[in-house]
């Protein structure tokens, strides 16, 4: 056992990028050749089983044509090694986008891969359990999304991910283990159900400030990955290239919602957190104006995305 | 990994099927009748199926299972050996694309079809034969490149398959000479059942004949000088002295006899024999071979047995000597063996023979004209057809039908002269042979089997007679077949056609002699040529070690290596203007940047260009530098361009 461990410490410390625990590394990242690893897969194994049959069978009844045959056929084979490695060589993985997400929900991740030289094909790229197809084409980019299982708030690493080939013929496989050091902040889940603010004088559930009627707002702007599809200005964005959202009028004084973190007593850490999160979603999606205070800071008043954002982060971040 | 296996790419299939069909038709030569048809229409069915989404009913599957096995043993009666382990192969590839729904199938599928196609190889290794196999490996490869996600379309597959085979070629080639080859086999002796072909050790009615049809290469020779005259090629196979009254035969007690001296040889001539494998011992000669070749032995009479039956094909080189005077004095046993005719038989040809015995008395020479001349007036046919003979076949020939070819001239010749008391034997080889126009050799084809004889004459030794040259000179000058055919151009004899089966020959001759017949030894000889020391297997393993190293370094070269054109193109065209421009003196100064070198030149050049020289100046340095998209190509170009029509 111990031999083992020193092994594996040993191939650690030699080939770092051979398992998974290869230092986190900053973007962009390019697939070099000291990081690619190349082994036979099984079917790889069977057919070069398969050859070493038929060449002591061309030997054995002195056949040399079946001998040439056989080969030509080991040549192609064993260009599935190049191939397979060549298929990640000179890859760049660029850029990272995240979207947020609430801890328990699908985080959308887009992971964006160049290929500055040559085409790249037959790539595929294990997360976790799922895997996904792509292929780049020279001098092009590709964003490729994936997904993701957010647990906790607070900042999530990328898991390793594995990128992989085996291009052209399926006999070798060609991988790499990238973990660039992009987090992603998860947000609070929200509390399901639960009472309103307190002192807001919104009893009930704030009035949905007539976002169905759709042109109540004060002017729009263009669409960004994270905004509420809520707010989407369906009938303008129709009219444009791009999605537009939907700009609310700055809510009046009197609207002012007052968050705070001193006020929800007898509850536990994390279900405060929770239905803080709850509120400042409500406020968001209802064009209030709200102040958020936290042990350690207080945010706004104010309104809007930029805010909520602010406040959401605030939430995650807590310890 | 993939959680589940989904259905493979139909493109993926289609090429899976092209090549099972491949193999299916390199098959169909040697499968029993009941089998290739229906399993071609199994494919066909299968392969529409499949494009449906269909699936093979398995009850079905199974019971083509059981019964394929059982089919093969009632036709050959065992499952092993080279034809129903086809048979059994070719069937259960058909099968196993029946019950292909997955990717995984779809790759165990075309590791059994490669297989399957290797084996076709163990029914002939002909030039085409090989060629048509390893085209059949190109759907193979397509069909798993069409199983990689994002493969392209179905051109692009073709093209990236038969790139990877055209690149494995060389490597191929290297990889055919080093493998070193066994002296003897690991198991079994290769199966022996196929038909011996060629000149056999006896002549027995209709075995020439059989042959003179058979227009497949024998042997091919290369001659050190020029080829000498159509008269003059005999080559000698086995010689027959025994005759039962009906087939000749060596004969148990010529087993013994000493080497027949060769006297008086005349200028010698040096020539190489390709043979193709006859699993036969029997190895041609130019009569008169003075040595045998390494490998092989004489025989009393002068012709060679090689020690093993060639079975793949052998080359030798000799020296035989065109006039010669062979064994001149003829001992005891030798004039009894000489003299030997089937007691009884034949009366009428007996009779003939007393006839002449008692006008020329001991006058060898005369009794033999008379024998030729009587062949040549009396009315005799070369026919390659001749009617059938009685119990008396030699009376039957020379008196009633008059009719036939080679063997029963020879046959009746040697009767005659044995019966009037002259020493006289038959001789079976080959004669004549054509001459390769393209390339300096002669091919020689069963076909050209002949049979002659050889009469002891005192003072000369053993003389070649050839009596069939008495009935149809043709024979001697133009061939079997153009004799039996009488003379005359035939389409198929064009000029043409001629050459462009001359160079056809010569392919096929480059390829026996290249491919089919590198064997130990030959590899021995090539390697010795490189240094390496084929008897020390640390030499051998070095040598393939080192091949090997380096095949696997160029590849890694190669995939290491990036597009030239994409690297860049925009530094290559600055390059180009600033030789351009230093031409006409204007130099960069060491550590000048680009763009400070052409702002300087432009101050000395003309407002026009200077302009453009700055207009240029600053789109490249947008383009090298403002940019952190991967630049487009159409930009660089056009700064290229640009650059090149610029003529300050």
């Amino acid at each position: 056992m111990s031999l083992l461990a020193s092994l594996r410490a040993r191939v650690t410390r030699r080939h770092p990028s051979l398992l998974r625990q290869r230092p986190r590394e900053a973007l962009p990242i390019e697939l070099g050749q000291r990081r690619i690893y190349v082994l036979p897969t099984a079917f790889g194994i069977g057919f070069g089983a398969m050859l070493m049959v038929m060449l002591l069978g061309a030997l054995n009844y002195n056949n040399n044509a079946a001998l040439l045959l056989t080969c030509l056929l080991g040549a192609a084979c064993a260009q599935s090694m190049y191939g397979a490695f060549r298929a990640l060589h000179g890859l760049r993985l660029e850029a990272i986008r995240a979207d947020h997400a609430e801890a328990g929900q699908a985080l959308r991740v887009e992971l964006r891969f160049t290929a500055p030289r040559r085409a790249h094909a037959g790539l595929c790229l294990h997360v976790g359990a799922a895997a996904h197809d792509f292929s780049v084409a020279a001098g092009a980019a590709l964003n490729l999304p994936i997904s993701l299982h957010s647990e906790r708030r607070g900042w999530m690493e990328l898991p390793a991910l594995k990128l992989g080939s085996t291009w052209p013929f399926g006999l070798f496989r060609a991988w790499s283990w990238l973990r660039p050091d992009t987090r992603v902040l998860v947000y609070p889940a929200r509390e399901a159900v639960g009472p309103p603010p307190a002192g807001t004088g919104a009893e009930s559930t704030p009035a949905p400030r007539s976002h169905e009627l759709g042109e109540d707002y004060a002017g729009l702007r263009a669409y960004q990955p994270g905004d509420s599809p809520r707010r989407i200005a369906w009938k303008a964005s129709a009219r444009n290239a791009t999605l537009l959202l939907r700009l609310h009028e700055p809510p009046d004084a009197q609207a002012l919602w007052h968050l705070q973190w001193s006020a929800l007593r007898g509850l536990d850490h994390e279900t405060r957190i929770m239905r803080l999160a709850r509120w400042v979603d409500q406020a968001h999606r209802g064009g209030q104006r709200w102040q958020l205070d936290l042990p350690a800071q207080s945010l706004g008043p104010d309104a809007g995305g930029a805010h909520y954002h602010a406040c959401m982060s605030a939430l995650a971040l807590l310890p | 990994m993939k959680a589940a296996s989904p259905r493979p790419d139909t493109r993926s299939f289609s090429l899976l099927s092209l090549t099972v069909a491949a193999a299916l038709a390199l098959h169909a030569t040697h499968l029993p009748l009941w089998l290739s048809p229906p399993l071609a229409l199994l494919l066909a069915l299968r392969w529409l199926g499949f494009r449906r989404g269909r699936r093979f009913p398995a009850l079905l599957r199974y019971a083509l299972v059981l019964a394929l096995p059982l089919g093969v043993i009632a036709t050959y009666g065992t499952l092993f050996g080279r034809l129903p382990g086809a048979a059994l192969a070719v069937g259960l590839l058909v099968l196993k694309l029946t019950e292909t729904e997955t990717r995984r199938d779809v790759h165990i599928a075309v590791a059994f079809a490669a297989f399957t196609l290797m084996s076709a190889l163990l029914f002939g290794q002909s030039l085409p034969h090989t060629l048509l196999v390893c085209a059949a490996l190109w759907p193979a490869l397509a069909a798993l490149l069409a199983l990689q996600p994002s493969a392209g379309d179905t051109r692009a597959i073709l093209k990236t398959a038969a790139l990877r085979l055209a690149a494995a070629l060389p490597v191929a080639l290297i990889a055919f000479v080093l493998i070193p080859r066994l002296a003897t086999p690991l198991w079994g002796a290769p199966s022996l059942q196929q038909a011996r072909t060629g000149i056999s050790a006896s002549m027995s009615p209709g075995a020439i004949g059989q042959l003179l049809v058979d227009d497949n290469p024998a042997f091919r020779v290369g001659f050190d000088g020029p080829i000498p005259p159509r008269s003059a090629r005999y080559f000698r196979a086995v010689v027959l002295w025994h005759f039962d009254g009906r087939t000749w035969t060596p004969g148990r007690a010529a087993q013994h006899l000493p080497l027949e001296p060769v006297q008086a040889p005349g200028p010698a001539l040096r020539y190489t024999i390709s043979m193709e494998a006859t699993r036969q011992t029997l190895l041609p000669a130019l009569d008169m071979p003075l040595q045998a070749p390494t490998g092989a032995r004489f025989t009393a009479e002068r012709t060679l047995l090689a020690d093993k039956p060639v079975d793949h094909g052998l080359r030798y080189t000799l020296d035989s000597a065109t006039t010669y005077r062979l064994q001149a004095r003829l001992g005891a046993r030798e004039r009894a063996l000489a003299l030997q005719l089937p007691a009884n038989d034949d009366p009428r040809t007996r009779a003939l023979a007393a006839r002449w015995r008692a006008r020329y008395g001991d006058n060898a020479p005369a009794i033999i004209t008379a024998a030729l001349r009587r062949f040549h007036d009396d009315g005799y046919r070369y026919t390659l057809m001749p009617p059938p003979l009685g119990r008396q076949q030699v009376d039957d020939f020379l008196f009633d039908t008059r009719a036939g070819f080679c063997e029963h001239y020879a046959s009746a010749f040697v009767f005659l002269m044995r019966a009037a008391g002259i020493p006289a034997r038959v001789v079976a080889g080959y004669q004549g042979g054509y001459a390769n126009r393209v390339a300096d050799y002669l091919l020689v084809r069963q076909a050209d089997a002949h049979a002659w004889a050889e009469v002891w004459l005192r003072g000369r030794g053993w003389v070649r007679v050839d009596p069939t040259a008495a009935v149809r000179p043709d024979r001697i000058s133009l061939g079997a077949i153009a004799a039996a055919q009488g003379a005359g151009a035939r389409w198929y004899q064009a000029a043409w056609l001629v050459g462009l089966r001359d160079r056809i020959d010569v392919l096929n001759r480059l390829w026996d002699q290249t491919v089919v017949g590198f064997n130990a030894l030959r590899q021995r000889g090539l390697l010795t040529r490189f240094g390496v020391d084929p008897q020390r297997w640390q030499s051998v393993a070095l040598a393939l070690g080192g091949a090997l190293a380096v095949v696997l370094a160029l590849g890694l070269a190669l995939a290491l290596r990036e597009p030239v054109a994409a690297r860049d193109t925009l530094g290559r065209g600055f390059d180009r203007l600033e030789r351009r421009l230093a031409r006409r003196g204007h130099r960069r100064q060491p550590g000048e940047a680009p763009a400070q070198f052409m702002e300087r030149i432009a101050g000395n050049l003309p407002a026009a260009h200077a302009s453009t020289l700055r207009e240029l100046s600053t789109e490249f340095v947008r383009l090298r530098y403002a940019c952190t998209q991967p630049v487009s190509r159409l930009a660089v170009r056009d700064w290229t361009r640009r650059a090149r029509e610029f003529e300050p």
